[in-house]
């Protein structure tokens, strides 16, 4: 039920934000200060969001399988391969590490 | 409520801005290539554009489907999020906040502040859109990061209005699709962890923030949303500490706006966002 709450919310607040973007008269979002925050806003969520999801292990930090297949992703990512392919090479990394672990 | 009409006297990017005779009436199609200063870049050209972004990023909702199975959501919660939130960061921070225990509004608000964005994104297309009533209470649902980047880099109400539908329907159905696909795999896979698939949703996450890594204030946040992210996570309860590491972005603005001219600033403000669209 918890999820579904969850589920809820964020599809509520999702979707009140790309309206609000639509809806507002030009200018009012358009200070520099205001842009600067929107840009910096979702760089900070990200690398946090992706440094619990590969360090963490409930509330303990950990070095993992998951390091590694990271580390395959940022590999990727260098070597400019499309999205998938990023996602496929963090996946099959770790899957791997794991098996010989 | 109406939107007015105004002259375009902020500076925009070449390519993100419609031609000012354009945004008044919606002209007939044809109409707004015809007047593009570019000579036009014929339908066929921006259907191309918007089948190629709406595919190659429609396909990646299998990741998504694949990460909410790991994460322990059910095939139908899956599904829902992908038909009704459709923002792919959001999702995945969602059911990512979701398994690491956070508490169903706090793993809301990550993925709410997490989309702030698409209002960036519909400020700039409301304009070069034009749309009003209920064909513009639709049309908020596809105002991601895909859709703007395909409309935005037209000229022409009509050519913004093709790449935006396109790129929105091609995404919408592939996502949702994929998605489904995902989750049904994930499911008949048994132990997701033991395939890895735990470490999809992160390299997710760095593919979408490399990107964004440019300035060194952008650098600066991410370390240190890092460094929060991390340190307070034994200390605050679960989903919390993400939201924490959110201040790293006005705390970087603070020190990095006041060492930076005031002009340089909103100049490189400018880029940024500019730069966001493509």
């Amino acid at each position: 039920m918890s999820v579904w709450i969850a589920i809820g919310a964020t599809a509520l607040g999702c979707y009140l934000v790309k309206l609000l973007g639509l809806s507002v008269p030009a200018g009012v979002l358009e200070r520099p200060l205001v842009q600067r925050l929107a840009g910096l806003l979702p760089v900070a969520l990200l690398a946090a969001l992706i440094a619990q999801q590969t360090f963490a292990d409930q509330v303990s930090l950990v070095l993992d399988a998951r390091a590694a297949g990271l580390a395959a992703a940022a590999a990727a990512l260098a070597l400019r391969a499309p999205f998938l392919v990023v996602v496929a090479a963090a996946v099959l990394v770790t899957a791997g590490v794991r098996a010989l672990g | 409520m109406p939107q007015q009409r105004e002259t375009l006297d902020q500076p925009e990017a070449p390519g993100a801005s419609a031609p000012p005779e354009t945004t008044g009436i919606p002209s007939a199609p044809g109409e707004a290539a015809a007047e593009s200063p570019h000579g036009g870049r014929d339908d066929r050209a921006v259907v191309r554009d918007a089948l190629g972004v709406g595919v190659a990023v429609g396909l990646s909702g299998f990741a998504f489907g694949v990460t909410a199975a790991g994460a322990g959501v059910s095939l139908a919660q899956t599904c829902a999020l992908s038909l009704f939130v459709f923002t792919g960061a959001s999702q995945f921070a969602l059911v990512g906040a979701l398994a690491a225990g956070g508490g169903p509004l706090t793993a809301a608000a990550g993925a709410f502040f997490l989309s702030f964005r698409n209002a960036f994104y519909g400020l700039r297309l409301s304009r070069l859109l034009g749309l009003r009533g209920s064909v513009r209470l639709a049309a908020a649902h596809w105002v991601i990061d895909e859709t703007s980047a395909v409309a935005l880099a037209q000229r022409g109400q009509h050519a913004v209005r093709l790449g935006f539908t396109v790129t929105g329907a091609t995404l919408f159905v592939l996502w949702n699709l994929t998605t489904l696909i995902g989750a049904l795999g994930a499911g008949a896979l048994g132990d997701t962890d033991t395939w890895g698939l735990d470490a999809a949703g992160p390299a997710a996450f760095l593919a979408l923030l490399a990107p964004m890594l440019r300035t060194g204030s952008e650098r600066a946040t991410a370390a240190l949303a890092v460094a929060l992210g991390l340190g307070l996570l034994p200390v605050l309860p679960a989903g919390v500490p993400v939201l924490a590491a959110a201040l790293a972005a006005p705390l970087v603005l603070l020190v990095h706006g006041r060492t930076l001219p005031r002009r340089r600033a909103a100049r490189e403000a400018e880029r940024t966002t500019t730069e966001e669209a493509r």
